[in-house]
């Protein structure tokens, strides 16, 4: 498995110029009302881990309905595996001025 | 133990500090309530209680079971009971069952003996509000807007939780809209109306989303009408305007605060001294007068 995956990071690397996450887990952290990063370019078959730090509950909701999460109260988790290229834009369904993108090459 | 006394009872809801809005002619008027004697102020018609959260735990209300239960004994014991109660949403904070299930046993304490709810977007996090709409779906055929008559006042229950506009704010949506210009049309002038909803129906403040999308829209169609009263909550605290003949209003949580407009990072809970907390939370109680006035008194738990 491990070579594929490493030819799959090449692959993606020499698309774009842009150093995507290699598979495996990529952390994005929600707090005061924002999500960190709020810009991320991952290759296909990456989870990616939502951690809400906030005392205020929030959702992660791609605006395709490919993925969403429950309500996380704080400290609560939420993993999504990208298996497909996309541009995935998703918003905190309870505070929809939350926004944030996440491009699967 | 004995019946508590009218005079204690509205003490126990805060009356004697709040301030009473009045509809004459078309524009409302505060006056202080230690100017009015209760007995002028006659039946109570209906009351709101809004932002119950039950599920929340964190430091600023860790017992909102606790808070909403000293609502409830306070409006149980209110001399005469309203004949309705309007939820304004948010029963819930993550939308789980086991919340729905405790707020609507707390909920059967009331002995307002008729509850109208209109779904907050904690309650419908899981997407199309199944647990909502199971428990609060019936009146509205699931589709969570509806209206009703009650003593000559026509109630219109609207939900601008599931369908946000790409700025964050609240929104009704296309078929939402038509049904409530059709609700509308051919109405009487004269009829006082009262609308519902969760978010704020017009823009407190955009940042945080705290408005709704056909704020415009939504009062064009009400500006006609002789008496129009907008109830709100979601933001936590009162925050009163009046434009022409309608009255928007929000109201406090039964369960925490939050803070005022752009202070802090964002719409959370705000912890505050727990001595301070029950000065916070609250209930409206909507009474009609002798003179058949509309008007609304804010209470808290203080």
């Amino acid at each position: 498995m491990k070579p594929r995956i490493f030819a799959l990071t090449l692959l993606a690397l020499s698309g774009t110029g842009l150093p995507p996450a290699s598979a495996g887990e990529v952390a994005v952290t929600i707090k005061n009302f924002d999500y960190s990063p709020m810009e991320l370019t991952i290759a296909a078959g990456t989870t990616v881990v939502w951690k809400n730090l906030d005392g205020e509950p929030h959702t992660i909701a791609s605006l395709d309905g490919a993925f969403r999460s429950p309500a996380l109260d704080q400290n609560d988790s939420f993993r999504f595996t990208f298996d497909h290229p996309g541009v995935f834009k998703y918003i905190c369904s309870i505070h929809p001025k939350m926004k944030a993108t996440i491009a699967v090459k | 133990m004995t019946e508590p006394s009218r005079r204690d009872a509205l003490k126990c809801l805060g009356v004697g500090a709040g301030t009473l809005f009045t509809l004459s002619g078309g524009v409302f008027s505060a006056f202080d309530m230690a100017e009015a004697r209760i007995e002028e102020v006659g039946m109570p018609l209906f009351l709101q209680i809004s932002d119950t959260h039950i599920g929340f735990n964190k430091d600023a209300n860790p017992d909102v079971i606790g808070t909403l239960n000293g609502t409830i004994d306070a409006i149980n014991a209110l001399p005469q009971q309203p004949a309705f109660a309007l939820h304004t949403g948010d029963v819930t904070h993550l939308s789980k069952a086991g919340e729905f299930d405790t707020a609507s046993q707390l909920l059967s304490r009331l002995k307002v003996s008729e509850l109208h709810v209109v779904p907050g977007e904690h309650d419908v996090t899981d997407g199309p509000g199944a647990q909502f709409f199971a428990r609060f779906g019936k009146p509205s055929g699931n589709r969570g807007y509806y209206s009703f008559d009650a003593k000559g006042v026509h109630f219109i229950a609207l939900v601008n939780v599931m369908n946000f506009k790409p700025n964050g704010l609240g929104a009704l949506g296309e078929e939402q809209l038509n049904w409530l210009k059709g609700d509308l049309s051919g109405r009487s002038a004269s009829q006082p109306i009262v609308v519902f909803a969760h978010m704020p129906l017009w823009t407190i403040y955009e940042p945080w989303g705290w408005g709704t999308g056909e704020g415009e829209e939504i009062a064009s169609l009400l500006r006609r009408f002789g008496s129009v009263t907008v109830l709100n909550g979601h933001i936590h605290q009162i925050v009163q305007k009046v434009e022409g003949n309608i009255l928007f209003h929000t109201a406090r949580s039964t369960a925490y605060p939050q803070p005022s407009a752009g202070s802090g990072p964002g719409p959370g809970p705000l912890l505050v001294p727990p001595a301070e907390l029950p000065g916070m939370l609250g209930v409206t109680v909507a009474v009609a007068d002798k003179k058949r006035r509309l008007a609304l008194t804010d209470s808290t738990l203080a």
